[in-house]
């Protein structure tokens, strides 16, 4: 009698327990990706001036211009649709990378362009931003993660249909660049 | 990626828990001075005073606790003359606060406060409560020394000792060391002037002769080695964090290889960083007084030096570095490990 008793009383404290630890993975996780938006935020507000700053001076390098002005329209348009369509909005962000990462090497094959102005300011503020968007995406991919491997885990996952735990979509990297195998040669030193 | 923080929260716990019973033991080592004292006075004179001296030095010592757990930030970041950086206006400065903020959102706590100590060693060191409350300060050195992804590194390192409220433990303890250094020689003035129970000699002192010459030896000593504790215990809890805060470091930023060549610059510039003094040089991520005893092995540098060797902690990352390349299937010759 007494022995069930204390089962029962154990069985609940530990259902308590996981249901409590699967919640505060879910809302990390929600919190996690809020935080890329906000950097998807600050980057969209950024490229404008970056544009603003290198359009008279690169007048003959209009194409990239106008890649990265565009694509940075279709991030907006996209990231205004909701946080329901994660895949969407990061190929649209991805896209938006490969842009300006173009333009990044653009602007660096011209050293007088650097000198001049506040592009050197701009440069750096972008290269933040870029790694703001790549930290708060690595955040949200490993909270995600662990969220997902939690309540797949057993015995956590008799409990996750009680706290409505379902998987997460990871942050994906489907730009080719970005995904191409690093070649590091370390033989100088 | 195996992340060191799948145990962070034990981690958080074990600093919350060390604190505390680093301040229990800070008060009970100086209650004991008190009422030991007031034992010892009594057992000497034969009848039992009211114990003004254990009741005045546990009260001390729960104020003396208490300020330092409070202003214990303050009073490491004052102490070392750092300046806060809050409107930046350089370009070295720019970049620090945008490197902060990038790994503030890569660890997941918010953006701590950035202080710049004017000194042209580089170090840096982080100090605070926990991760809502935290600073991090860099030497002017350490600016002038390394690139983006060095900075990075060393910010990740920082930043790690924030997340698991290293910052916390190491905090209070250097605010400790400060104030019984303090209280040492305050009293040290107050016993020079004979208030020390020596040979008065009690109507019951004879009978309670070999108790009370232990008592008193027991006390003396304690009077004496109370600052040499607090030394050690500074340098026994910061050991080991070093190598996991390098970890956490590595597991922010993707790249340790950064991290170990900025430690590496920070080891080649030889000199000692002279505006920290002894108390908070185990907050720093390298010995700021060069001592000779950091860099090496074996149970005398374990016990009593505040850093792990520089050159096991590159090796280290490395090592990490190595691993990362090659499960990311980059290829390096062979020759880089030689």
């Amino acid at each position: 009698m007494w022995v069930l008793l204390v089962l029962i009383v154990i069985v609940g404290l530990w259902v308590i327990a996981a249901y409590n630890g699967l919640i505060s993975l879910k809302n990390q996780t929600v919190n996690a990706f809020k935080q890329i938006d906000v950097q998807l935020k600050r980057r969209h507000d950024l490229i404008p001036n970056l544009v603003n700053a290198v359009k008279g001076a690169m007048d003959f390098e209009r194409s990239t211009l106008e890649a990265v002005i565009q694509a940075r329209n279709q991030a907006v348009k996209v990231n205004a649709s909701g946080p329901e369509n994660v895949k969407q909005i990061s190929q649209a962000e991805n896209a938006l990378s490969g842009a300006l990462s173009r333009l990044l090497v653009t602007v660096e094959r011209y050293p007088q362009l650097k000198a001049t102005g506040n592009i050197g300011q701009l440069q750096e503020e972008l290269t933040s931003t870029e790694n703001r968007i790549a930290f708060a995406r690595q955040l949200y991919n490993d909270t995600a993660t662990q969220y997902n491997t939690k309540q797949q885990q057993f015995p956590t996952t008799l409990v996750a249909g009680l706290a409505h735990a379902e998987r997460t979509d990871l942050w994906e990297i489907e730009d080719q660049a970005e995904r191409a195998v690093p070649q590091v040669d370390l033989s100088r030193r | 990626m195996t992340s060191p923080d799948g145990n962070l929260f034990q981690q958080q716990e074990a600093n919350r828990r060390r604190t505390t019973w680093l301040v229990i033991g800070f008060v009970l080592f100086f209650a004991w001075l008190g009422f030991g004292g007031d034992y010892i006075w009594a057992l000497s004179r034969g009848h039992h005073p009211f114990p003004w001296l254990g009741i005045l030095l546990t009260i001390v010592a729960i104020g003396t606790a208490w300020y330092s757990y409070k202003t214990g930030p303050e009073k490491v970041l004052w102490a070392t003359g750092a300046q806060e950086l809050t409107v930046p206006q350089t370009d070295a400065e720019r970049q620090l606060v945008n490197v902060v903020e990038e790994m503030a959102i890569a660890a997941g706590v918010p953006r701590p406060r950035i202080w710049i100590v004017p000194d042209e060693d580089p170090n840096a060191f982080a100090t605070g409560h926990d991760p809502r409350d935290s600073h991090i300060a860099v030497t002017n050195g350490l600016l002038r020394i390394c690139n983006r992804d060095e900075l990075q590194g060393v910010i990740g390192h920082e930043l790690g000792h924030v997340k698991n409220l290293d910052v916390r433990l190491m905090t209070t303890l250097a605010a400790l060391v400060g104030a019984v250094l303090l209280v040492r020689d305050g009293m040290g003035r107050m016993m020079g002037r004979g208030r020390l129970p020596g040979r008065s000699s009690g109507r019951r002192a004879k009978d309670a002769g070999p108790l009370l010459a232990i008592l008193l030896a027991l006390w003396v000593i304690s009077w004496i080695i109370a600052p040499l504790v607090t030394q050690l215990l500074a340098m026994a809890v910061s050991r080991r964090r070093e190598y996991l805060a390098d970890a956490m470091s590595a597991q922010f930023t993707r790249n340790p290889l950064a991290l170990a060549s900025a430690l590496e610059k920070i080891e080649s510039a030889v000199a000692p960083t002279p505006s920290i003094k002894r108390g908070a040089a185990h907050l720093c991520i390298a010995d700021p007084l060069g001592r000779r005893l950091t860099n090496r092995e074996g149970w005398l540098a374990d016990t009593f030096a505040t850093h792990p060797p520089m050159g096991m902690r590159i090796s280290r990352l490395k090592g990490m570095g190595y691993a990362q390349l090659k499960k990311e299937g980059g290829s390096f010759t062979s020759s880089a490990l030689g």
